[in-house]
């Protein structure tokens, strides 16, 4: 269940996130989520794609610093709450969060989330224990 | 008071240059003698004391460098044994083995003169009363200056560094005439005063020797205006014996060299070569009336250039310019000596195998910056913002305690800095001084 997320490494410099998103759109590779963490100086760019190690392997040879990182993805109803039931559901089992952030799926009535936590495997027994939709590797890349 | 020696720093150059060929004649026959060092080097050279007879033969004998008194640390260099050495003074020793020095009863005395030289420079005399916020102890600066200050009979106030609002109240109550301290000092205690609100009216100041470190022409403007005193630039290092090997006078066009005490050459530092009367190059500096280290060729890595013609004070002895630039890649960073091998061992510390990085200094406010560029690599970087920000503190804060410095430590992408001949150009000075 666990999904390959990978980071790119980010100088606060323009054309930086476009170098990235050319690189991968060049190798046929296609992004289903992404998000961007920065500083003053740096971002980190966080991307689900549909091939992680073809992803990590291009942008390696194009000088990009680059880590691939295990993240678990779930599906929580559209509506409000939605969220917040499964969030309870760690922070009752003490799984702290990392970071966080969502993305669009293709069902209108399911909202689409990626965790970064510190305890994966846990936290994948304990969402599917109270019914909490965790999303397959392979479901998430063919988005 | 118009000169401290007129005999010596006046001295038509005939007349010096007989005196400095005798005295490298004889200095040249002890270090021989005494130091093994300096015999193995001239042994290898293919040269013999005998071989040098005047002052045109320097040129024949083999540098010294700093690497030669770390190798020999540390007496290993002394041309007298210890029972006749009366001051030990050392290098912080950042970049490896402190670099020793040691002074003999007469060498504290040419110090001393050297020293009074360069106060009189500035106008001292034995009414002043001489301020030395150098610092004291193994650095040469404080009780360089302090034994001249007494040699032309001045009062002296051996206070030291640090602790400026007391600085500024014994100033104005003491009624200290000649400050003596770096020139980012002296614009710190102005910046001060105007805090507490004492005005430069307050205080008797006439003068400032101000030197370790570069400074440039608005910089003195600023200290001249804001502390009411003509400022003037020194130059010394401790190898050569600590301030006093060079200073400008009040016509503030070049530092004085005693060079009855000191002969100072110009060199190409590639090549080599002396380099004539005028040129930029690399100073190098043989001592000739030093018993206890006696210099021979010695290699500052400092660019200058030397001016022979006459002051329009009088002093007939050569001039050197402001420092410009090192041949080395050390930096002087607010007094500090750093040098771009102590960020690689710190950077070492802190990851898996060195990462490329780049030193950029700056001057903002009159102040120098350091930013320290650290290339990202796979052992440093992380998905997580608050891990790659610890990265940044542990370096920033192993740099503090190595430097005794603060710097900006700012992650780049891999390759971003610029390689030259597959060697990274790791420092770059935008300082405008």
């Amino acid at each position: 269940m666990m999904v390959k997320q990978i980071s790119v490494f980010l100088e606060n410099k323009s054309g930086r996130l476009a170098a990235v998103t050319r690189v991968l759109g060049s190798n046929d590779i296609d992004i289903s989520a992404l998000s961007i963490a920065d500083t003053t100086d740096f971002g980190i760019l966080r991307l689900i794609v549909n091939d992680p190690d073809k992803a990590v392997r291009v942008l390696k040879e194009h000088g990009f610093t680059v880590r691939s990182t295990d993240v678990i993805a779930i599906s929580v109803p559209d509506r409000p709450g939605g969220l917040a039931s499964a969030l309870d559901v760690l922070e009752r089992e003490s799984i702290g969060i990392e970071y966080t952030y969502a993305f669009v799926g293709k069902k209108a009535d399911e909202a689409l989330v990626i965790l970064r936590l510190d305890n994966p495997e846990k936290a994948i027994e304990t969402l599917k224990k109270n019914n909490i939709k965790v999303l397959s590797a392979e479901d998430v890349y063919n988005l | 008071m118009e000169y401290w020696n007129r005999i010596y720093e006046c001295m038509p150059r005939e007349e010096l240059t007989r005196i400095q060929s005798e005295r490298l004649i004889q200095t040249v026959k002890r270090v021989y003698h005494n130091v093994p060092h300096y015999r193995e080097k001239m042994q290898k050279a293919g040269i013999e004391p005998g071989d040098i007879q005047s002052l045109d033969d320097l040129k024949k004998l083999p540098f010294t460098y700093k690497q030669d008194l770390r190798d020999t640390y540390p007496y290993g260099m002394f041309a007298v044994p210890l029972t006749e050495i009366v001051r030990i003074h050392a290098s912080s020793g950042t970049t490896g083995k402190p670099t020793v020095v040691g002074y003999t009863r007469r060498d504290i005395d040419t110090w001393a003169e050297v020293t009074a030289r360069t106060l009189v420079c500035a106008g001292a005399n034995k009414d002043s009363v001489v301020q030395i916020a150098y610092g004291y102890g193994l650095f040469t600066g404080g009780l360089g200056i302090h034994y001249g200050a007494e040699r032309i009979g001045a009062s002296v106030i051996p206070i030291s560094g640090g602790n400026t609002k007391r600085q500024i109240q014994i100033m104005k109550d003491f009624g200290s005439t000649i400050l003596a301290c770096t020139p980012s000092y002296a614009l710190y205690m102005a910046e001060e005063m105007e805090a507490m609100g004492i005005k430069k009216e307050d205080l008797k100041l006439k003068a400032g020797v101000f030197g370790a470190e570069p400074w440039s022409e608005q910089m003195r403007e600023e200290i001249e205006r804001r502390l009411g005193v003509l400022a003037i630039d020194i130059y010394g290092l401790s190898e050569v014996i600590g301030p006093g090997v060079a200073s400008e006078c009040k016509f503030k066009c070049g530092m004085h060299i005693p060079e009855d005490h000191f002969i100072p050459e110009i060199i190409d530092p590639d090549t080599e070569e002396v380099l004539p009367p005028g040129s930029t190059g690399e100073l190098v500096f043989t001592t000739i009336t030093k018993e206890g280290l006696p210099l021979i060729r010695y290699r500052t890595r400092d660019i200058s250039s030397l001016k022979y013609d006459i002051c329009e004070c009088g002093r007939t002895c050569v001039r050197m310019s402001k420092v410009t630039g090192r041949t080395d890649d050390m930096l002087i960073i607010r007094g500090v000596n750093v040098f771009p091998s102590q960020i690689e061992s710190v950077l070492l510390e802190v990851g898996d195998t060195a990462p490329h990085y780049q030193l950029v200094v700056k001057r903002v406010d009159n102040l120098d910056v350091l930013e320290i560029l650290v290339e990202i690599n796979q052992s440093l970087f992380s998905d997580e913002v608050k891990k790659l920000e610890t990265v940044e503190k542990k370096i920033r804060s192993a740099i503090e305690s190595v430097l005794g410095i603060s710097a900006k430590v700012t992650l780049v992408e891999p390759k971003t800095i610029e390689r030259s001949e597959g060697k990274a150009k790791r420092v770059i000075d935008l300082r405008k001084i």
